[in-house]
């Protein structure tokens, strides 16, 4: 049997055969008989581009296989096959499998799109474990405890919440996912489905040698699951599913340089990463350097602990678009006023680069990317391909 | 990234086609817009210009950027000119210029029977719209509302298209033709919409699904030939066109799909096995598949219509002059001039429907038409995979292209939609179980009550399977305006 693999394929009860994704993709990986629109899995790349000019989603389907499904058989699908059990011995850092669970890969991948590309995880990082547990046998943790991070004047109610795993198995990397099953049904009688969070803590506990994560979660209006999380007790359970990703981790490498990018919640993975270096290398290592996007100091989740960290360790640019009287001001405009240092961390093979946060970030970083780019006589799409081809590139936006 | 693929929005009208360098066409936009958003604004009932609707806008006409959603209210929605990106050294595909360079500009000598084409198009676009106006009212969901509102609001961006199109490359005559594309109104008595399909109402849910599904699919098989055409800006305008146009697609064959999954679903419950029991189905607030199937014959029929004369030498012109090609002309391997190539067409003889071969120029009318049928009756295949699922036996069927013509060699002829000629006798016997009677949309129009909360649906239609943009089942679409 090869190796697990993911696999795009299109739902053929939901397809309309509009062919709009067939005439979009660049490598001809996409084409239809009589019945069916199908994806050969020999030449998907995962670019992403058939995704958003789906008019009806059925192109948003993944599977994991041992075999891929040949293009014969999917043209005499009626329906999509279900996931089939695949033994849990996965190995992600090779397969590059985000998750096994198809509706957690679809949202990751969704996630990493503004990479342009395949994600792959940097070449030093730890292994990851995903699909532990998932929504038909998840992980029961207990709310050890629930912080408002954000002042009452700001206008963003974000929550630092810690649970304990108690003595169940939960290992987690820093910059992986959670997901939490909001209790209740949907409209239509089903459980809900699981809200992916990032873990806040590193993986050797929120507190060392403490089986517990926490998460950053910002309440959302109408928010089924925020504001469940957000409500949370001390001593309440809550199910967990996971841990999920496996290419947006850090180096293990104590000289990769990070250059971190950030808005609100999106803050998340960069502290578990902060606190993984504390931990684990202290003074000897290549830096991290952040650019933190919020409305006002109010908003910024872990501003007051943010600004106790020795500039060795992280340098961080706190940036307000809101406050009275001053110029807004964009984690790109700043990211423009230190072109220079930013310049010369793109130019060092060793920089690796993440991206975390709302989507509308993404077009404004990389045009900044481009014109610091350009600068140093480099051209950023050729830039980031390669970084991302080597794991130096990771978007996760929302 | 070039200027060409992101859309610039200097200037009050978006556009990736550099309109803020291109000063007379903007100052012609610039003087057709207020036009436009008045037509807009007197349309739609005020209570929905005012919500907050869940819509996708293009931002770029790249695969990354051409579908970015967001809230946005109607009146404030970014009508831009968006033209697919340039293909370089692009060759016209078809007629007696095949082979030569597109055309950057309008030849001269094709100057009136482009403008027209253009005009044709451009006035079925605001068209629709008109009919569906007050759709909005009675949609079964807030996803189906804001599908609608989606349609609605792409149908006005193509209007935009094609008067870019007038403005830019014919002068004067663009320019009055832009404005009368506003004058023209569905169903009016003094300046009536170009084609006949476009002047029948909207009155309901199901019309709505089927116009999607079979009219608009003519609206989309003569975009993708005019995508063929040699002149380069109308190509490139239809081609980003077309990913639109599959949306609107994919309304029609879920929406008629959902309808008949929810009869099917009801009629199971109430233990109903047969489709023709229709009283006790109604009964049961749901759309019978016998009348599902004569909404299907109008709407399909009256589509047919919409391809003209089966032999047509406008046709055969537009062709060879380069200007419209055939469906997906790229794919075919032939001499693209069709010299010496001949057609299967229909024809009457003695009252007897007869095929015979006519040079195929003058038959690209009937070619598209037969290219159209194989691609509605998809479509029609996946409703029957449903209906199969669910256990009820009954299939819906494409009536013979003979039944119910207005226009064509079986215009007014008296044809079953088995194809059988009949006597007016025999026809007016049938009729009732062919065609929606008045009854029939009296009924209809009884399920037509407003269902607008986040992830309820009325009771005659499913919910979809799958969100927009892969949003949760109680997603809001719409924040409904209270006044």
């Amino acid at each position: 049997m090869g190796k697990p693999l993911k696999q795009h394929l299109i739902d053929p009860e939901i397809c309309i055969r509009c062919y709009t994704c067939e005439n979009t993709c660049t490598l001809e990986a996409i084409e239809h008989d009589d019945e069916n629109v199908v994806v050969d899995s020999s030449k998907c790349n995962f670019c992403m581009d058939c995704i958003p000019v789906c008019p009806t989603g059925s192109i948003d389907e993944w599977r994991i296989v041992a075999e891929p499904y040949s293009l014969g058989a999917q043209f005499g699908w009626d329906e999509l096959p279900e996931q089939e059990e695949i033994a849990a011995e996965v190995d992600e850092a090779e397969t590059g499998l985000e998750a096994i669970d198809e509706a957690m890969t679809a949202l990751l991948a969704e996630a990493h799109k503004g990479a342009g590309g395949k994600a792959r995880a940097p070449a030093s990082a730890s292994r990851p474990t995903v699909n532990m547990y998932t929504p038909g046998r998840p992980a029961e943790a207990t709310v050890q405890g629930n912080y408002r991070l954000t002042d009452k004047a700001g206008d963003h109610d974000v929550r630092h919440i810690i649970l304990n795993l108690g003595k169940l198995p939960f290992p987690v990397l820093e910059g992986q996912s959670v997901g939490v099953i909001p209790p209740g049904t949907r409209a239509d009688g089903n459980s809900h489905l699981p809200r992916l969070y990032s873990v806040s803590s590193p993986r050797d506990g929120e507190r060392p040698n403490f089986n517990n994560l926490s998460l950053t979660v910002k309440r959302e209006k109408r928010g089924v699951c925020s504001n469940y999380v957000c409500d949370l007790k001390p001593g309440e359970k809550v199910k967990l599913t996971g841990p999920f990703g496996s290419t947006f981790l850090l180096p293990e490498d104590p000289q990769a340089r990070l250059l971190m990018v950030c808005t609100g919640t999106g803050s998340a993975p960069f502290r578990a990463f902060t606190m993984r270096r504390q931990r684990s290398t202290g003074a000897n290592q290549g830096g991290m350097t952040m650019f933190f996007g919020a409305r006002s100091p109010e908003n910024l989740p872990y501003f007051g602990p943010l600004g106790k960290l020795p500039p060795e360790l992280l340098r961080t640019h706190m940036v307000f678009s809101r406050i009275p009287g001053a110029p807004k001001e964009y984690v790109q405009d700043r990211i423009m006023v230190e072109r220079d240092a930013v310049a010369e961390l793109l130019a060092d093979p060793a920089t690796h680069i993440y991206i975390c946060g709302l989507r509308g970030m993404e077009e404004g970083v990389e045009m900044a990317f481009t014109n610091i780019s350009e600068g140093i006589g480099t051209q950023w799409l050729a830039l980031r391909d390669t970084m991302r081809e080597e794991g130096r590139y990771h978007v996760e936006t929302y | 990234m070039t200027d060409s693929i992101n859309v610039n929005y200097d200037t009050q009208i978006p556009n990736n086609v550099g309109l803020s360098s291109d000063k007379r066409v903007l100052k012609a936009l610039e003087k057709w817009h207020p036009g436009y958003i008045n037509w807009w604004n007197d349309l739609i009932p005020q209570k929905f210009q005012q919500s907050m609707i869940y819509l996708r806008t293009a931002v770029s006409v790249d695969p990354k950027g051409w579908a970015k959603f967001d809230y946005v209210k109607m009146p404030e929605y970014r009508w831009g000119i968006l033209l697919a990106p340039q293909v370089e050294d692009r060759r016209i595909p078809c007629g007696e210029h095949y082979g030569e360079p597109a055309w950057q500009e309008v030849p001269g000598e094709y100057r009136s029977l482009m403008r027209r084409l253009i005009v044709i198009q451009g006035d079925t676009e605001p068209a629709s719209v008109e009919q569906q106006r007050y759709l909005g009212l009675t949609a079964p969901s807030a996803y189906d509302m804001r599908n609608l509102f989606q349609v609605n609001v792409e149908e006005g961006r193509h209007l935009w298209a094609m008067v870019y199109l007038l403005q830019k490359y014919f002068g004067r005559d663009g320019r009055e033709e832009a404005n009368d594309l506003l004058r023209r109104s569905s169903g009016s008595e003094e300046a009536p919409r170009m084609l006949g399909a476009f002047n029948e109402e909207t009155p309901d849910w199901l019309s709505f699904f089927m116009f999607t599904y079979f009219t608009d699919r003519d609206g989309k098989m003569q975009l993708e030939a005019l995508a063929q055409s040699g002149f380069d800006p109308l190509s490139r305008s239809c081609r980003f066109m077309l990913t639109e146009e599959a949306h609107h697609m994919f309304v029609g064959e879920t929406g008629v799909g959902r309808t008949i999954q929810r009869t099917c679903e009801a009629m199971n419950a109430a233990g109903i096995t047969d489709p023709f029991d229709t009283d006790k189905i109604r009964d049961l607030g749901v759309i019978d598949l016998p009348l599902i199937q004569k909404k299907l014959n109008l709407h399909y029929t009256l589509s047919l219509d919409l391809f003209g004369q089966e032999v047509s030498t406008n046709a055969a012109n537009a062709y060879n002059a380069g200007i419209k090609g055939r469906y997906m002309e790229h794919k075919i391997d032939d001499d693209h001039q069709l010299t010496n190539d001949t057609y299967k067409v229909w024809d009457l003889v003695d009252g007897k429907m007869v095929h015979h071969e006519v040079p195929a120029l003058t038959a690209i009318n009937m070619r598209l038409r037969d290219d159209y049928i194989g691609d509605a009756a998809g479509g029609v295949g996946r409703w029957n995979k449903i209906i199969k699922k669910l256990g009820v036996e009954f299939e819906m069927s494409q009536p013979h292209e003979a039944f119910n013509r207005k226009i064509g060699v079986f215009a007014n002829k008296l044809f079953s939609p088995a194809g059988e000629l009949l006597s007016g006798a025999e026809y007016d016997a049938g009729v009732p179980g062919w065609l929606p009677t008045h009854e029939d949309g009296d009924f209809i129009q009884s399920l037509m009550k407003p269902c607008f909360g986040p992830g309820s649906y009325a009771g005659w239609i499913a919910p979809p399977k799958v969100g927009i943009n892969n949003q949760p089942g109680d997603f809001e679409y719409v924040k409904l305006y209270e006044a």
